[in-house]
Formats: C-alpha cells, sequence, structure tokens
C-alpha cells in the first residue's frame, strides 16, 4: 500500500512540487505576506486625536506627516546614510579576508578563519553591543590606547560615530561569507589567463575579478543593508540618537499611534525595493 | 622587473655570429619541487622557431608543469628559460610573449566572444578600430565568423575551444603553448580540431608547444616530439623517429604498444641478451615451421587472445620462449569470425631484423 503510494507520487511531478512547496508557501503567503499587507492598510489608518482610537478610513495623513516634520525626516536620512556608510565599510573589510580565504589559505587556515569569522554570531547579540561599549566609553580601551599614542581624549561612546562602528563589526560575517562563495566560484585558470593575455594584476582585478565577484557583493550588502536598516537596538545602546525602527517602537508603543508607526515602517521597505532594482539594473542578479 | 625593449618584430632573431637560428623555446637545466615531490627533474630543451612541439607523457609525467613555466605561472626551483635567447625565467606571465590556450579554456564568462578575443588587445591597449579588426579577423580562421556577440555559456565545447584559439592568436605571440587543448572534446572533433591546428600553425607561422598525453595527436601533428616520464625527458625527435627508433623501454611502450623482448625470449630470438622492441604491424602471423628469411627473426608460440578491433584485428601471442608479442593485422581478407576462431592456435611469428630495436631500461 505504501509503496503504491510512493509510486503515485513518483510519477506524478505535480504532486511531488505541491508537497514540496505548500509548508513553505503557506507560511510565506499567510505570515509573511499576510502581516507585510496589514503593514500597508495600516498605515493608510489613523488615530483619532481625542478618542485614540484607530479610525479606518484610508487617509494620507501619517505620510504627510512624515514628509513635512523635519525630525522624521532627520531620523530617515541618519538610518539610511548609517545603513550605507557600514555597508560601504564592511565590504571594505570583507573583501580582502574574504580574497585571503578563497585564494591563498591552505585548508586549515581557512577551516580556523571560517570559525573565528562565525564564531561572534554564536554569542548574543546584545552581549557584543556591551562589549563594544566598554571598548569605545571613556576609560575604555580605544581611549586607553590613543592616549598612549599622544591623542588623548577620545570616547566614541555615547555618539553617532559608534553606531556605524558597531553595526560594520556584527554584520561583518554576513559581507564575508557571500563574498567568499562568490570568490572561490572563479576558477583559477581565469586568473591566469588574464595575466597570460597581458593584463597586470591591477588590470585583472578590475576586469575578471571584479565583475564575477560582484553579483557576491551585492548578496552580502543586502544582508548588511537591510539588517542596518531594520535595526533599532544598537542605536539605543551605543548613542543618544534614534533609527527609524526607535521611532516605530514608540509609536506604537508608548503612544499607541499604529498606524503612524506602519507608515514609518514602510520606508525601508521602500528604500529597499529601490536598493533591489537598483541592484538589478547594474546586473547583479543575471546570473541567478 | 621592468618589460625589456620590445624585440617583438624582429622575427627570426639570429645568434651574433648569424648563423643557426635561436631557438623560439630554450630551457637549461629547468627543476621545479613542490617540497618533496619533484614534478620536473633537470629538463634540457630547445624548441626551434615555427615548429609544432609536442610534450607527450602521462599524467604527472611533469609536462604541464614544464609548459607552466615557459608561459609564467610557475617559477622553476632551478634552471632558466629563454624565449628567443631572452632569459624570462624571473619574469610575470604578462611580460612574456607567449599565449596560452587553457585545458578547461578559461573563457572569461561575463565577457561576449568578442570581447574575449579582443581581451589581450585591449588590455595592450591597441586601437579600437585595430581591435575590432582583429577580433574578426581571428574569429574568421577559426570559423566563428558572427559569433562576436554570443556568451561562452551559449557555445558547444568544440566553439568555445576555437574562441580560446582565437583569443590566444589574435595577440600574435611568438610562441603559443596549448595544455591539452582537445581533452574535453569527443573523439570526432578532436580529429577535425586536429587537422584544424595543424592547418591553423602552418598558416600562422607561430611556435606551438602543444601538450598531450594522446601519442596519435602527437604523432599526426608535431614536427618533433618530445616523451616526458617521471619528470624528464626520455627522448625528443621527429614522430616517426619515436616511434619506429624509441630510445627506452618507457617510450616504446607509451608511445604505441609495448612489445618487449627480455630475458630468455630475447636470447632465443635475438640470439644475445639485452631488451628489444619490435612494433606490432610489423610482425607477420606464419604457421609452425614455415621458414625465415636471413634477415628475419622467427619466434614460436600460440594465440593467447584475439581482439576485433574493426580494421584491424590484434593477436596476444604467448611466445614458447617466454613473454609475449601483440601483432595486428588489417583485417583485408578475414572477417570477424575468422579472426577470433584463429584464438588457441600455434603459429610462428616473423619480422625483419631492421625493425627489431634495442631499447634502454630508462
Amino acid at each position: 500500500m505504501r509503496g503504491r503510494l510512493l509510486a503515485f507520487i513518483y510519477r506524478h511531478r505535480s504532486l511531488q512540487l505541491l508537497l514540496l512547496l505548500v509548508p513553505p508557501a503557506g507560511w510565506f503567503g499567510v505570515v509573511y505576506l499576510g502581516s507585510l499587507a496589514v503593514l500597508f492598510v495600516a498605515a493608510f489608518w489613523s488615530l483619532d486625536p481625542l478618542t485614540s482610537a484607530i479610525r479606518h478610513e484610508l487617509t494620507l495623513r501619517n505620510f504627510q506627516q512624515l514628509v513635512t516634520d523635519g525630525v522624521y525626516r532627520v531620523v530617515a536620512l541618519r538610518t539610511i546614510g548609517i545603513a550605507a556608510i557600514v555597508t560601504v565599510t564592511d565590504v571594505l573589510l570583507a573583501f580582502p579576508l574574504a580574497y585571503y580565504m578563497a585564494r591563498y589559505a591552505r585548508p586549515r587556515t581557512r577551516a580556523i578563519l571560517f570559525v573565528l569569522v562565525l564564531l561572534p554570531l554564536w554569542s548574543s547579540y546584545l552581549v557584543r553591543v556591551y562589549a563594544w561599549r566598554v571598548i569605545l566609553a571613556q576609560g575604555g580601551p580605544l581611549e586607553w590606547g590613543l592616549a598612549q599614542v599622544g591623542i588623548p581624549g577620545v570616547a566614541i561612546y555615547p555618539s553617532d560615530l559608534a553606531i556605524p562602528i558597531v553595526f560594520s563589526y556584527i554584520w561583518l560575517p554576513y559581507m564575508i561569507l557571500p563574498i567568499y562563495a562568490g570568490l572561490e566560484r572563479i576558477p583559477g585558470s581565469l586568473l591566469e589567463a588574464s595575466g597570460d593575455l597581458g593584463a597586470r594584476p591591477g588590470t585583472t582585478f578590475r576586469r575578471v575579478v571584479l565583475p564575477l565577484v560582484f553579483p557576491a557583493v551585492v548578496a552580502g550588502s543586502i544582508f548588511t543593508f537591510s539588517l542596518t536598516l531594520g535595526d533599532y537596538i544598537t542605536p539605543v545602546l551605543v548613542s543618544n540618537s534614534q533609527f527609524i525602527g526607535n521611532v516605530v517602537f514608540d509609536s506604537q508603543g508608548v503612544a499607541g499611534n499604529v498606524p503612524f508607526a506602519a507608515a514609518f515602517a514602510m520606508v525601508p521597505v521602500l528604500v529597499m525595493a529601490l536598493y533591489l532594482i537598483v541592484a538589478r539594473r547594474l546586473g547583479a542578479f543575471d546570473a541567478l | 622587473m621592468p618589460i625589456a625593449p620590445a624585440d617583438h618584430e624582429d622575427v627570426r632573431a639570429r645568434d651574433p655570429a648569424g648563423s643557426a637560428p635561436v631557438a623560439a623555446v630554450r630551457l637549461e637545466g629547468l627543476v621545479k619541487r613542490y617540497g618533496d615531490v619533484t614534478a620536473v627533474e633537470r629538463i634540457d630543451l630547445e624548441i626551434r622557431e615555427g615548429e609544432f612541439f609536442s610534450m607527450l607523457g602521462p599524467s604527472g609525467s611533469g609536462k604541464t608543469t614544464t609548459l607552466r613555466m615557459i608561459a609564467g605561472f610557475e617559477a622553476p626551483t632551478e634552471g632558466r628559460v629563454l624565449l628567443h635567447g631572452q632569459d624570462v625565467t624571473g619574469r610575470a606571465p604578462f611580460e612574456r610573449d607567449v599565449n596560452t590556450v587553457f585545458q578547461d579554456y578559461a573563457l572569461f564568462p561575463h565577457m561576449t566572444v568578442g570581447e574575449n578575443v579582443g581581451y589581450g588587445l585591449l588590455v595592450r591597449k591597441v586601437p579600437k578600430d585595430d581591435r575590432q579588426r582583429r577580433v574578426a579577423d581571428a574569429l574568421r580562421m577559426v570559423r566563428l565568423e558572427g559569433y562576436e556577440r554570443r556568451k561562452p555559456g551559449q557555445l558547444s565545447g568544440g566553439q568555445r575551444q576555437r574562441v580560446a584559439l582565437a583569443r590566444a592568436l589574435v595577440n600574435r605571440p611568438r610562441v603559443l603553448l596549448l595544455d591539452e587543448p582537445l581533452g574535453a572534446l569527443d573523439l570526432k572533433l578532436r580529429e577535425e580540431m586536429q587537422i584544424e591546428l595543424h592547418q591553423i600553425q602552418h598558416q600562422v607561422g607561430i611556435t606551438f608547444v602543444y601538450v598531450t598525453h594522446d601519442q596519435d595527436e602527437a604523432l599526426t601533428m608535431s614536427d618533433r616530439i618530445a616523451v616526458f616520464n617521471q619528470g624528464r625527458i626520455e627522448q625528443v625527435g621527429a614522430p616517426a623517429e619515436v616511434y619506429e627508433r624509441p630510445a627506452t623501454r618507457f617510450v616504446a611502450g607509451f608511445v604505441g604498444t609495448s612489445n618487449l623482448l627480455t630475458g630468455s625470449a630475447a636470447e632465443a630470438v635475438v640470439g644475445r641478451a639485452g631488451m628489444f622492441t619490435v612494433r606490432p604491424e610489423k610482425i607477420r602471423l606464419e604457421d609452425p615451421g614455415s621458414t625465415a628469411a636471413d634477415d628475419e627473426y622467427a619466434a614460436d608460440g600460440t594465440i593467447a587472445s584475439v581482439v576485433y578491433l574493426g580494421s584491424d584485428t590484434r593477436y596476444h601471442v604467448a611466445l614458447a620462449a617466454g613473454g609475449e608479442l601483440v601483432v595486428t593485422q588489417q583485417n583485408l581478407t578475414t572477417s570477424s569470425t575468422e579472426a577470433l576462431e584463429q584464438q588457441g592456435r600455434a603459429v610462428r611469428l616473423v619480422w625483419k631484423r631492421q625493425h627489431t630495436r634495442e631499447v634502454a631500461e630508462a
């Protein structure tokens, strides 16, 4: 009986696909897209100023407030700007290390580096942020070290500068791994061929390595950019500034203004959509 | 290291005396070791200007490593590499006037066929008009006109192979290095490409250094062959020379079928101790007791097995004096059944003394 059933499934490809895809599609459709749809609709609701009850009529009031109120513009620009800085910093930090791991390191060294790259992910996010707070604070190792070389009084915590430093560290593994995978897929013979045809190492890098690894860099940047864009813990812990996430948190928690929170939460979604469109235009997904 | 003044155009460089032409490639005492492993063990070799030179040997014999040292991908542990009389041992690949066709073709997947072929010209800053014309010429030579805009991923194996060839030739290198370029192609295509490569080489007159493990390929295409074994060269010579007069036991076995008479068999047939070889197609199968002429050797034996190959049949004959000889015969009149029925038959093998070669152990 069981054999017959398996044989039946084996013969019907569509049934196989159905069994394969129903669980993730159900999860994705209901939980993920459903909540996104609710978010989208809620952004057009509003809060009754007198009763603090939610009015289920569609209005653009929330978005109007976002655009006209300078405070929110500053928060949004700060969030996006820092996300961009973090992404660029991580590309610059991750590339040489990933290049070394993919092209030069022996298997043993590579394994050790892999563990070191992944190790921070095993510890709590909060512990890592607090560790940075200690490093950057007044009287911390950074200030002490800089004072030894004649630059006294540098305490970065708490400040806006601490935010990108901590984020760059926390999201670095998400940049290293895709770039490593991208570099590893480039056959060594391509680099040899380029040199053989007269290209100096710099030219080989620009014309062969970079174009081939570009999709991997974009993949990593999607992680670092979107993770920074959506975070609201680190800014609170290392600075006195707010991210979009903090405003969203306060709006729906303290103020109980879910519609406004939803509207502001739409901003990172739109920025990410724009980001992906640009990446697509640049050919980052051609290989998919 | 700076690039020496361009000597690109003074073709056929000659030595100061003006007599003997300078070798296109000259290897002097070349050694390559990886830790304890010796890949190439003291190779001395001269490759002449304009010749089709093959490096033949089994995998791990050092032929590819030698090629890579000529290209500049590997630095020799000891010894020198000279290109047209110039010591290039310390130069990077991009400072050498050679180009390579890689075994896996190594085409740039993100570039079109035209961009691939034009890459060497682009990085050497050849003006665009000139570049386009030369790319078109190169593609015409390998019969791929009109493929400029395709991506390598859209091509068949044979087409990719030709793009790789065009990409190397378009730079007009003085020496072209080919690392088993036909290895990934099927037999039919390989034979076609062998002829095509040979024609192209004659057409462009560039020195070809061709690495292969396929003895037929080396014999068909080359002007000269170097037979590699365990990091050394066992023999250098024209195909006929290497085939008909193998210098060592290894060459006799690797180029063609190993047909060795040693020990008691050598004494019984040739009349003295030593190691002798005879090509299977030189041997006649006769009835037992038939007489051999004065200039012939004869050996009695039994046909141990028969392999029918279509146009030929291969007979493995166990000799009465010990050992085994392989005899191939064209199936001029025999059918497959007739050939296979020969198994177990007692025979006398007869061949001309001049076709017997004494070979060294190594």
